[in-house]
């Protein structure tokens, strides 16, 4: 039997509201199945499990709000199990019970007296959690829910909340959560800073060759040629794909975390994973697929877990570098400026090419400049032969 | 097709990838990236989406030519 924990989706989760269990007690789950979904900082997550095994027991509510690491279900992984008939058929009840108390809000378990109350208020219980048995609402959870209609106390969940007032709500508490993951890592990681100018003629003449022969839906973006030339370089340089935790730990997979900004303000960086192993159009293709997702704040909980480093990429027509702050518990952030054309130097002629500007944030604890120097010679050699890539 | 509904076909591709702001308001020698904030990524979703409902395939070398909306319905006219 495992417990299956609320996620951390990152350093700057602390707590998520589970919206929805999406399989019940008895169901199968394999490995990569979708278990719930759980409002967080970053949108309405889909909450994968990570063994295959059988819902033993739900453990949480719908509408519930807990911390990182909190039990929310138990799994039994062995698939022998079985389940007499005397006992699975009061559980299953049991089970479709809890789930009307849930969706349906005229069979709302409450006592007469917080029923007769609420409709007195013009209280809706199925926004109350209730705190007496097996979660009925009492009496005095309606009382409290009064006094906070009173106070002008606006409960989020409520059905009358707009969509544009959500999407303001989700960009506030992404701003909130940006803060407080930028502000631990500037407090905790001595960042040291490194930046190398690399010329782009050869992987863009590949990528625009590339493209001619190819449907708009299959076409290149110098981002896959960046990512996939990071994930060959750290082969090289792994020190710099790992996490702290008490100690450097480098880390076999090279999962990517890439930078989305979110048109309403704030940042999203749901991760591209085992890129070591992904061909750039495969790349490409999560990038089609994950960056859509990221901006509608759509994503499964393991799109925003397990980065190993971050990349972040200013993009066409913006400003030339990028110093990022890394994501902790990271121990990297590469920054790529914006392509330009630029007067460039090669054996002794002078002459315009497109050029970025790449920099490395890396973390002092673990790596020093001469490693984060090493990397960034490597990316430059990588970037030479796109072919290659 | 005609100017209007090929203008009315980009801006709901404009729309599409970026909800939050008001395409057909963009004045026909605007840029429309820089005015609507579209990142390469989205310029490229714009395009594919472009092709799907027009079946017209604009080649990378081209994207210099429809920077603005005039440019672009012309470019699409054209074709």
């Amino acid at each position: 039997m495992i417990e299956f924990l609320m996620p951390n989706l990152g350093a700057d989760m602390e707590d998520g509201t589970l919206v929805e269990w999406r399989k019940k007690k008895g169901d199968t789950v394999k490995r990569g199945d979708i278990i719930a979904d759980v409002e967080t900082q970053k949108g309405l997550i889909e909450i994968e499990v990570f063994e295959d095994g059988v819902i033993d027991q739900l453990l949480i509510e719908e509408g519930t709000k807990i911390p990182v690491g909190t039990p929310m279900a138990l799994i039994s992984t062995t698939t022998e199990k079985q389940v007499t008939p005397e006992t699975e058929k009061p559980e299953r009840k049991a089970t479709k019970e809890k789930q009307e108390t849930i969706t349906e809000p005229e069979k709302v378990k409450a006592s007469p007296l917080a029923k007769r109350i609420a409709s007195e208020h013009k209280i809706d219980l199925s926004q109350i959690q209730g705190t007496g048995e097996n979660g009925a609402i009492t009496k005095e959870d309606v009382e409290k829910a009064i006094a906070q209609k009173q106070k002008g106390v606006v409960n989020k969940e409520a059905s009358g909340t707009t969509t544009e007032d959500k999407t303001k709500s989700a960009s506030n508490s992404i701003r909130a959560a940006v803060a407080a993951a930028m502000s631990k890592s500037n407090r905790e990681i001595p960042h040291y800073y490194l930046g190398k100018t690399i010329d782009m003629t050869k992987a863009l003449a590949w990528m625009n060759d590339a493209n001619k022969e190819r449907p708009v839906k299959q076409r290149l973006l110098p981002a896959a040629l960046l990512i996939k030339a990071v994930a060959l370089s750290l082969r090289e340089v792994p020190e710099l794909n790992a996490i702290w935790d008490n100690g450097l730990q480098i880390k076999s997979d090279v999962n990517i975390g890439f930078v989305v900004s979110l048109r309403g303000g704030g940042i999203i960086v749901p991760a591209i994973h085992t890129v070591n192993l992904k061909t750039v159009d495969q790349i490409m293709e999560r990038l089609n697929d994950i960056i859509p997702r990221a901006k509608a704040l759509k994503l499964r909980s393991s799109e925003l877990s397990n980065s190993t480093i971050t990349i972040t990429s200013i993009g066409e027509g913006g400003a030339d570098s990028v110093y990022g702050i890394i994501y902790p518990p990271q121990v990297a952030i590469i920054g790529f400026g914006n392509i330009s054309e630029q007067p460039f130097a090669e054996n002794g002629m002078l002459g315009v090419h497109p050029l970025v500007h790449v920099t490395l944030s890396a973390d002092h604890r673990a790596t020093d400049g001469l490693t984060g120097s090493l990397f960034l010679t490597a990316l430059n050699t990588h970037l030479q032969t796109p072919e290659a890539l | 097709m005609n100017k209007e509904e090929i203008e009315k076909i980009i801006f709901s591709s404009l729309k599409q990838i970026a909800p939050d702001t008001e395409p057909s308001e963009l004045s026909p020698d605007e840029n429309i990236r820089e005015t609507l904030g579209i990142d390469s990524f989205d310029f490229l979703q714009f395009i594919v989406s472009l092709d799907e409902k027009l079946n017209i395939e604009i080649p990378e070398q081209d994207y210099g030519k429809i920077t603005t909306l005039r440019l672009l319905t012309d470019y699409l006219i054209g074709k």
